[in-house]
């Protein structure tokens, strides 16, 4: 690694939800840490300032889910293409989904992709851990080993685990260690060959439809579990009100489960797809205004802790197909930021709030020191102008996926510079 | 944005997708095109040069005999060069081998693709593709559109019936999966007929489907009680095997159109099918070969609907 600079980032708004913190005041970086605020220590001298005038400061971002496609899918994208849109985004740190190939189920295949992510620099990669092994839903992977060869987290992917007593077994076994699982919520069973939300769009388009309740059952299911064994759990992705219901509800027995939604979910909805437009094709899948409503309101009250970005993504061709047929998902590192900035600028939350739930509670939820600009801790570090207005050009996009249904959407606000480990990874100007 | 896809910036039709998007007019042009047609198919020399000149592709990766046939009987009338094509399904469900298909029978300059497809919505993907020049026709697309069915249905009321608006249609049976159904429904509502309602078991109606603008029964006298319109549905056997209903006995006793469920209907109500019939699963013989069956005029109109849409969309005829 290059030789670390000092640096003196000046005059930026500071919003650092984790110590809170959201003030003017400037922030002196050295040996790859965040060593200071407010006045400079003694004897500091900066080999860069950076300008932050009018712009905002806060940790970098972390983000629950994204699909880097290596190994196995290069042709889709690179960890390389990957990583430097994510901090194009902001994002400084990146889970990655254990649905890769080979997948992520040996110890081997963890250490293989943190190293590579180290090798490139850019963001902070870590790996999910595959909850059984080959996603299976039958035997347990090595989850001890593979959460020291540095898995954050275990999870099946977007695999159905249908056996019950597996799922059960997988739980206890983890709460053991104190693992935290991410779950899926997902039947299989009532999402059939389903590839659209199950309603009013989906009888018109003649589109099998995935019912709501193909992820409450398994929500309300997978509740029912995690109480009974103890574990630390954690819901991904969640499309429909009445799972947030659910997980309200849990969380008010006393089970510390968490949630997160994808930036998606929080603007598009089932009407998005009318004229059968694949770039809205996600799992799960685009619900009602109802459901966008509700899971907006559950981010801002913190029911929701976490927006992940979902990133997946494709290459033209996925996408040009028939509905059914094209593979699901959306390219979204570099829209994570300015989409959640719309929902500040639409009233939905405040910049603090937004700033947590793509920071410091993700990190939070993880148990992984990021997400908080303490003096000691990592200098990952984005630095954003809210104000700034542009359109999104897909063509533009630093991420080898294109496929993203906000083309031409007018946005609000945009990385400047983003910083990992106290270097400057990312600089717009 | 559905609409915009059918028609040219000056409001001439240029594919024929899904009903859902039309204006009255379109539909009401197609019907009178049709008329006109009608007459013609009873010369003794039953070909009309509108379409000399034009080279018409019926691609059909989804099989079908009749529907292809009708289509390629429609473009023979009216002069066309006619080529069929069964790509089959397999080696083209992949958006790019399918429009690699459809670009390279375009180079060879074609004006017309007749698409059938197994996906829905595949017919609108190729209409978002291809150059000014080429129009489409969707000639069934998965579970969601099969416009000309629904225009030769329309065709065929109105030769029995006077009027749309007064008119109550049940339709019955697998409405889930079915791709006619749905264009019906939006026909027979742009049209503005009185009362729309759909008959079958839960499982087999779509989320929501009121929103289309129907009344959903169970129960089938009470969903035929006085009406002038009976539209049966295929049902496909394989319903059985996914639970949708329980055995073929229990669907016939429950939904099968006899002579007795059809009591409740008005006296002179038409009984249609857009075939092919399982005679004793959805409907008895004797009402499907009785006096107040017109199955067999729908195929005959088939083609006048046809030729109708062809030369909308490829010539000037109708278009205004």
């Amino acid at each position: 690694m290059a030789e670390l600079m000092n640096i003196h980032i000046q005059g930026g708004r500071v919003i650092d939800p984790a110590n809170n913190i959201d003030r003017v005041e400037d922030l002196y970086v050295a040996n790859g840490n965040i060593i200071a605020s407010g006045d400079a220590p003694d004897g500091f001298t900066a080999d860069k300032i950076i300008d932050a005038t009018n712009q905002i400061v806060c940790p970098g971002l972390v983000d629950l889910s994204a699909r880097m496609r290596e190994p196995g899918q290069e042709y889709k994208a690179t960890l390389k293409s990957e990583c430097a849109a994510a901090i194009a985004g902001g994002i400084t740190t990146s889970c990655c989904p254990p649905d890769t190939t080979p997948i992520i189920d040996t110890p081997a295949m963890a250490n293989m992709l943190t190293h590579r992510g180290r090798e490139i620099g850019l963001t902070h990669i870590l790996p999910l851990g595959a909850l059984t092994n080959a996603l299976g839903g039958k035997t347990l992977s090595d989850m001890h080993a593979l959460h020291r060869a540095g898995c954050v987290a275990f999870s099946n992917a977007n695999h159905a685990i249908t056996n019950t007593m597996v799922m059960r077994r997988a739980m206890e076994y983890a709460s053991s260690f104190d693992l935290l699982l991410i779950l899926h919520a997902n039947d299989p069973w009532l999402s059939d060959n389903g590839c659209m939300h199950e309603g009013e769009i989906s009888t018109r388009l003649g589109l099998a439809g995935i019912p709501e309740a193909a992820e409450t059952v398994i929500v309300a299911r997978d509740l029912a579990l995690i109480e009974q064994t103890g574990v630390r759990a954690h819901f991904a992705r969640l499309s429909s009100a009445r799972s947030v219901d659910l997980i309200v509800q849990a969380r008010k027995r006393g089970l510390k489960v968490t949630a997160d939604v994808a930036i998606h979910h929080l603007h598009l909805t089932e009407y998005d797809v009318s004229d059968f437009n694949t770039l809205c094709r996600v799992i799960p899948p685009l619900r009602s205004e109802r459901d966008r409503d509700h899971l907006r309101t559950a981010v801002e009250q913190g029911d929701i802790q976490a927006i992940c970005s979902d990133h997946q993504p494709h290459e033209r061709d996925a996408k040009l197909a028939a509905f059914s047929e094209a593979e699901p998902g959306i390219s979204g590192l570099e829209t994570l930021l300015p989409l959640g900035l719309k929902l500040v600028h639409e009233g939905v939350m405040d910049l603090n709030t937004l700033v947590t739930r793509l920071s410091s509670g993700p990190a939070a939820l993880l148990g992984i020191k990021a997400g908080s600009l303490s003096a000691g801790c990592l200098a990952d570090i984005c630095i954003f102008d809210p104000h700034e207005e542009w359109l999104l050009d897909s063509a533009k996009l630093l991420s080898k996926g294109h496929n993203t249904p906000f083309k031409h959407w007018p946005l609000k606000g945009r990385v400047n510079t983003t910083l990992l480990a106290g270097n400057i990874v990312y600089s717009r100007v | 944005m559905r609409q915009h896809l059918q028609y040219t910036d000056n409001g001439k039709l240029r594919h024929f997708l899904s009903i859902e998007g039309l204006k009255k007019e379109t539909l009401q042009q197609i019907l009178s095109t049709a008329d006109k047609f009608t007459q013609f198919g009873q010369r003794d020399i039953k070909k009309l040069p509108l379409l000399r000149g034009h080279t018409v592709v019926n691609l059909f990766f989804e099989n079908s005999s009749r529907t292809r046939t009708t289509f390629e009987i429609a473009a023979k009338r009216l002069s066309a060069d006619v080529i069929n094509l069964n790509p089959g399904t397999s080696s083209t469900s992949k958006g790019e081998t399918l429009l690699d298909t459809v670009n390279i029978l375009e180079a060879m300059h074609t004006d017309l693709f007749v698409i059938r497809h197994a996906k829905s919505g595949v017919a609108e993907l190729i209409a978002r593709h291809v150059p000014d020049h080429v129009h489409i026709i969707n000639a069934g697309d998965g579970q969601h559109a099969h416009p000309t069915q629904a225009m030769l249905d329309m065709f065929t009321i109105r030769q029995y019936k006077s009027t749309f608006n007064e008119l109550r249609v049940a339709i019955v049976g697998d409405i889930l999966h079915s791709r006619v159904a749905r264009s019906q429904i939006h026909a027979l509502n742009t049209l503005g007929v009185h009362e729309i309602r759909v008959v079958a078991p839960n499982s087999l109606l779509p989320s929501q489907i009121e929103r289309l603008g129907v009344h959903a029964y169970n129960d089938l006298q009470q969903g035929l009680e006085g009406v002038d319109v009976v539209m049966m549905l295929r049902l496909q056997k394989e319903r059985m095997q996914n639970a949708y209903i329980p055995s073929e006995q229990e669907y016939f006793n429950l939904y099968g159109l006899t002579t007795e469920s059809l009591a409740a209907a008005a006296e002179d109500a038409i009984i249609m099918h857009p075939g092919p019939i399982n005679r004793g699963l959805e409907i008895s013989s004797v009402v499907a070969d009785g006096p107040r069956s017109v199955i067999l005029p729908q195929v005959t109109n088939g083609i006048a609907v046809r030729m109708a849409v062809m030369a909308m969309v490829l010539g000037g005829e109708g278009n205004g």
